[in-house]
């Protein structure tokens, strides 16, 4: 079967939501397709706030945030999106407020606001309070707000429908080709349909799956950066993956930042604040990629807790009605998934994979670009944390992977409504269909091979272990090994339920191949940064070197061999200079 | 230690009725009851079905019935559930599409009968509309629903009457209604004193009690039937 729409968003997380909420406005026939229900998307799990140069509570900038951006991303930001990011990160949270999310308050009855790491008043002499939240749940309230806004405009969404290819006019997308709607696949019942449209948005979160610990969803698989790279376009900057200093020793739920924007401590074994000696001036809100390292360095010298791989996070001393006015949900986390009472007992922490600085490569307007002369890819858009425009650089700061889809989800809808105006529908018919048919039948009809689940679990392990926090050539070289063994081991992968009700086994084997996908781009990559910067810690290259390597990364596959090329990152009003904090 | 699993299985493709399987696996106390089906499904039985998303709390996903209660699978701990026998069913009172996964439609539907968005027609202010922290507090416990289905599919009164728009929506109703920045509350309250609308609770508190999120859904009830009656008083 097939279905037009003028244009589609392809998952329905912050990005996606806004993105249709401004093409239902512009009145373009759209629809929004997610895997899941979109009150479930990831977006709903951010906690701690979304920062914009509001002021209300004390003097700030949208120049201060622009620089802080930069400087956290290493420099490796794009300087004119960091600029696009910092200034309508004001407008966005204003418009959020305007459509009903309940924000905390000031005194006076405003946006209230918070301190956040990395976030700092004038160029870096101080933390500021830019951080606009409601509690800890500021994720959830971005994502009802919009998703209710949607019901408002009378979005129309697919919702449990699994888009399990892209299709293209005229040739692949990396050789010129356009994108002409996606193949979804109805969960409930295992049809496929063609979806056929003018204009395909691309927002379907990260891919922390890929590693043991993470705070992402079962969900976040990089369904939408794998399909556009089996199409030919790039993998941006996949060696930058972020690991938040602060998730639950083992299982890696998040812990937000937030608990050290209020005051929260970090302490060793000896009960040291030991980020002293690591970040004097902002101590436990420096940038995320200086925590998670210094707690590994903590731990390596034997100054984790009772010698073992964690720190304590302390929020003893902010008091009950702090800890639970504005970290409720946070200390429940503490309280129900390790057992410990936040008020009267320091928490046991880790750091935990979760949130990609890489991804599709687009320009301003969100338009994918395709390769290191910025080509557009006519069609196609990203947004989100699957985009990479690049607003995080080399290290993501706390609360930009909001406010990146606010208005990059904005921009989104905006560009595709005004690009979709004039154009034909794309001429593709239901064959389009055949070559993932195939594929899926094949899945299920094979006896002998080997479950997703344990070449996922082996995936998960080398990640963790040898393309982490701290990385070499030897580890690196292991890990590219043991990839390519685990994509031999998926061409033989097998599923137990070969039915068509909601057959998640099946779905599932099929996101395996997009977490491969980018495990070997994201060692690939890595492995050709012979430098540090940023979430990428070379131990064997310890510096920094932007003669070589103030570019990005961007990764594409052509006949299975993968090739790297390099593309200059934009400077405007920021010289890169050492980064301390 | 070994814990039994017993779970109410139902494959339109395979079986007449459901009918319930048990499953040996090895579980810590800490463990959720989410662990121990991710664990059949992956070294067991991979036809095992249930949703499931962000794996703590948040998502609303994997709502069900864990020894005779509505949970999340992903938030209720093996030594919560004391013995070494857990039983698992679907959601009651939504209908069965497999295994552990039901028919969200309707629920949703019925959210949507509710106009569960902010309505303010008034001029647009340049920055954002001011409100107080104690206005702000009046609708904070409503703001925290996740839209799971544990509450709606725990009521008697929904069980006995499908049409009763139930908890779930009434909770996202409240939290516009008592919000001083939204005009449509009459709206709301009119659709609410429908047959099928507030007066079918019975304050039976199954929905507190099943509420993940510890929202008093019992006492939004309460507040939007009285709010009701107020109207036309």
């Amino acid at each position: 079967m097939i279905r037009d729409h003028d244009a589609l968003v392809v998952g329905a997380g912050g990005a996606g939501l806004w993105a249709a909420l401004e093409l239902a406005k512009a009145g373009v026939d759209s629809a929004v397709l997610t895997k899941l229900y979109p009150t479930r998307s990831h977006t709903g799990a951010a906690q701690g706030g979304v920062c914009a140069a509001l002021g209300n509570q004390e003097e700030d900038h949208w120049e201060w945030h622009m620089f802080d951006t930069i400087k956290g991303g290493d420099y490796l930001v794009d300087q004119d999106a960091a600029e696009v990011l910092a200034r309508e990160a004001i407008e966005t949270v204003i418009e959020l407020e305007h459509m009903g999310l309940p924000f905390n308050r000031t005194e006076d009855g405003r946006i209230d606001q918070r301190r956040f790491g990395g976030h700092t008043r004038n160029f870096g002499e101080g933390p500021v309070k830019r951080a606009c939240y409601a509690a800890d749940r500021t994720g959830h309230m971005i994502l009802q707000t919009l998703y209710q806004q949607c019901l408002k405009h009378g979005v129309k969404f697919y919702d449990e429908y699994h888009v399990v290819d892209l299709v293209t006019e005229g040739g692949e997308l990396g050789d010129g080709g356009r994108a002409a709607g996606v193949v979804a696949y109805r969960i409930a019942d295992g049809d496929l349909l063609v979806l056929r449209s003018k204009a395909v948005l691309l927002a379907t979160g990260g891919f922390g799956r890929m590693f043991r610990v993470t705070s992402n969803a079962w969900s976040l698989t990089g369904d939408g950066v794998a399909l556009a790279y089996r199409h030919g376009v790039p993998m941006q900057d996949m060696e930058f993956y972020q690991f938040h200093p602060t998730g639950i020793v083992g299982i890696g739920i998040l812990l937000s930042e937030a608990a050290r924007g209020e005051g929260g401590t970090l302490l060793n074994d000896a009960g040291e604040r030991f980020m002293k000696d690591y970040a004097p001036n902002l101590m436990e809100l420096a940038p995320r990629d200086m925590v998670s390292r210094a707690i590994y360095q903590e731990i390596r010298a034997g100054r984790g807790i009772g010698g073992k791989d964690y720190v304590y996070l302390d929020v003893r001393h902010l008091g009950r009605k702090v800890i639970e006015e504005k970290l409720p949900d946070i200390t429940e986390f503490a309280r129900v998934y390790q057992g410990v009472e936040p008020l009267t007992e320091p928490v046991p922490i880790q750091p935990t994979a979760h949130y990609a600085m890489g991804g599709i490569p687009t320009d301003l307007l969100t338009r994918v670009t395709r390769d290191t002369a910025h080509t557009v890819v006519p069609g196609l858009y990203a947004a989100g944390e699957a985009a990479s425009v690049s607003v995080h650089g080399a290290n993501r700061l706390g609360t930009n992977s909001l406010v990146d889809l606010l208005v990059f989800g904005r921009r989104a809808g905006r560009q595709m409504a005004a690009d979709v105006r004039g154009v034909g529908m794309p001429a593709v018919d239901s064959a389009v269909i055949e070559p993932v048919r195939a594929e899926l039948e094949a899945i299920r009809g094979r006896k002998g091979g080997e479950r997703a689940a344990a070449i996922r679990r082996d995936l998960a392990d080398v990640m963790m272990d040898d393309v982490g926090v701290y990385r070499d050539e030897t580890c690196l070289r292991r890990a590219q090994k043991a990839v390519g063994e685990l994509r031999e081991r998926y061409r033989t992968v097998t599923v137990h339920d070969t039915g068509t009700t909601f057959n998640t086994d099946l779905l599932e084997a099929r996101e395996l191949g997009y977490l491969l996908d980018c495990a070997e781009t994201t060692v690939a990559s890595a492995l050709a940064r012979t430098e540090s910067r940023g979430a990428h810690s070379r131990e064997d290259y310890p510096e920094r070197d932007d003669t070589q390597f103030l570019a990005h990364t961007l990764a594409t596959r052509r006949d299975g061999v993968i090739s790297l090329a390099y593309k200059p990152v934009t400077i405007t009003r920021f010289q890169p200079k050492p980064r301390t904090y | 230690m070994q814990v039994e699993l017993r779970i109410l299985r139902y494959d339109p493709e395979r079986d007449r009725r459901p009918h319930e399987e048990s499953y040996r696996v090895e579980a810590g106390p800490m463990d959720r009851v989410l662990d121990l089906l991710h664990r059949v499904k992956y070294e067991q039985d991979g036809t095992l079905t249930f949703r499931r998303s962000c794996g703590h709390g948040i998502c609303g996903s994997d709502a069900m019935l864990i020894n005779g209660r509505n949970r999340l699978a992903c938030k209720i701990r093996v030594d919560q559930l004391g013995g070494k026998r857990i039983t698992v069913a679907p959601l009651p009172g939504l209908p069965v599409m497999k295994d552990l996964v039901v028919d969200m439609e309707a629920f949703f539907a019925k959210f949507r009968s509710v106009q569960p968005f902010l309505v303010n027609d008034g001029p647009v202010p340049v920055r954002e509309r001011r409100q107080s922290a104690h206005d702000r507090e009046r609708f904070d416990d409503t703001t925290k629903c996740i839209l799971c289905a544990a509450c709606t599919s725990s009521c008697p009164s929904f069980w006995a009457q499908p049409a009763y728009v139930g908890p779930a929506a009434i909770v996202n109703a409240h939290r516009f209604i008592f919000d001083t920045r939204d005009d449509a509350a009459e709206e709301r309250l009119e659709i609410l004193a429908d047959k099928d609308g507030v007066w079918r609770c019975r304050t039976i508190f199954n929905c507190t009690d099943a509420c993940p999120r510890g929202i008093h859904i019992t006492q939004a009830i309460l507040e939007v039937s009285r709010a009701i009656v107020e109207r036309h008083a």
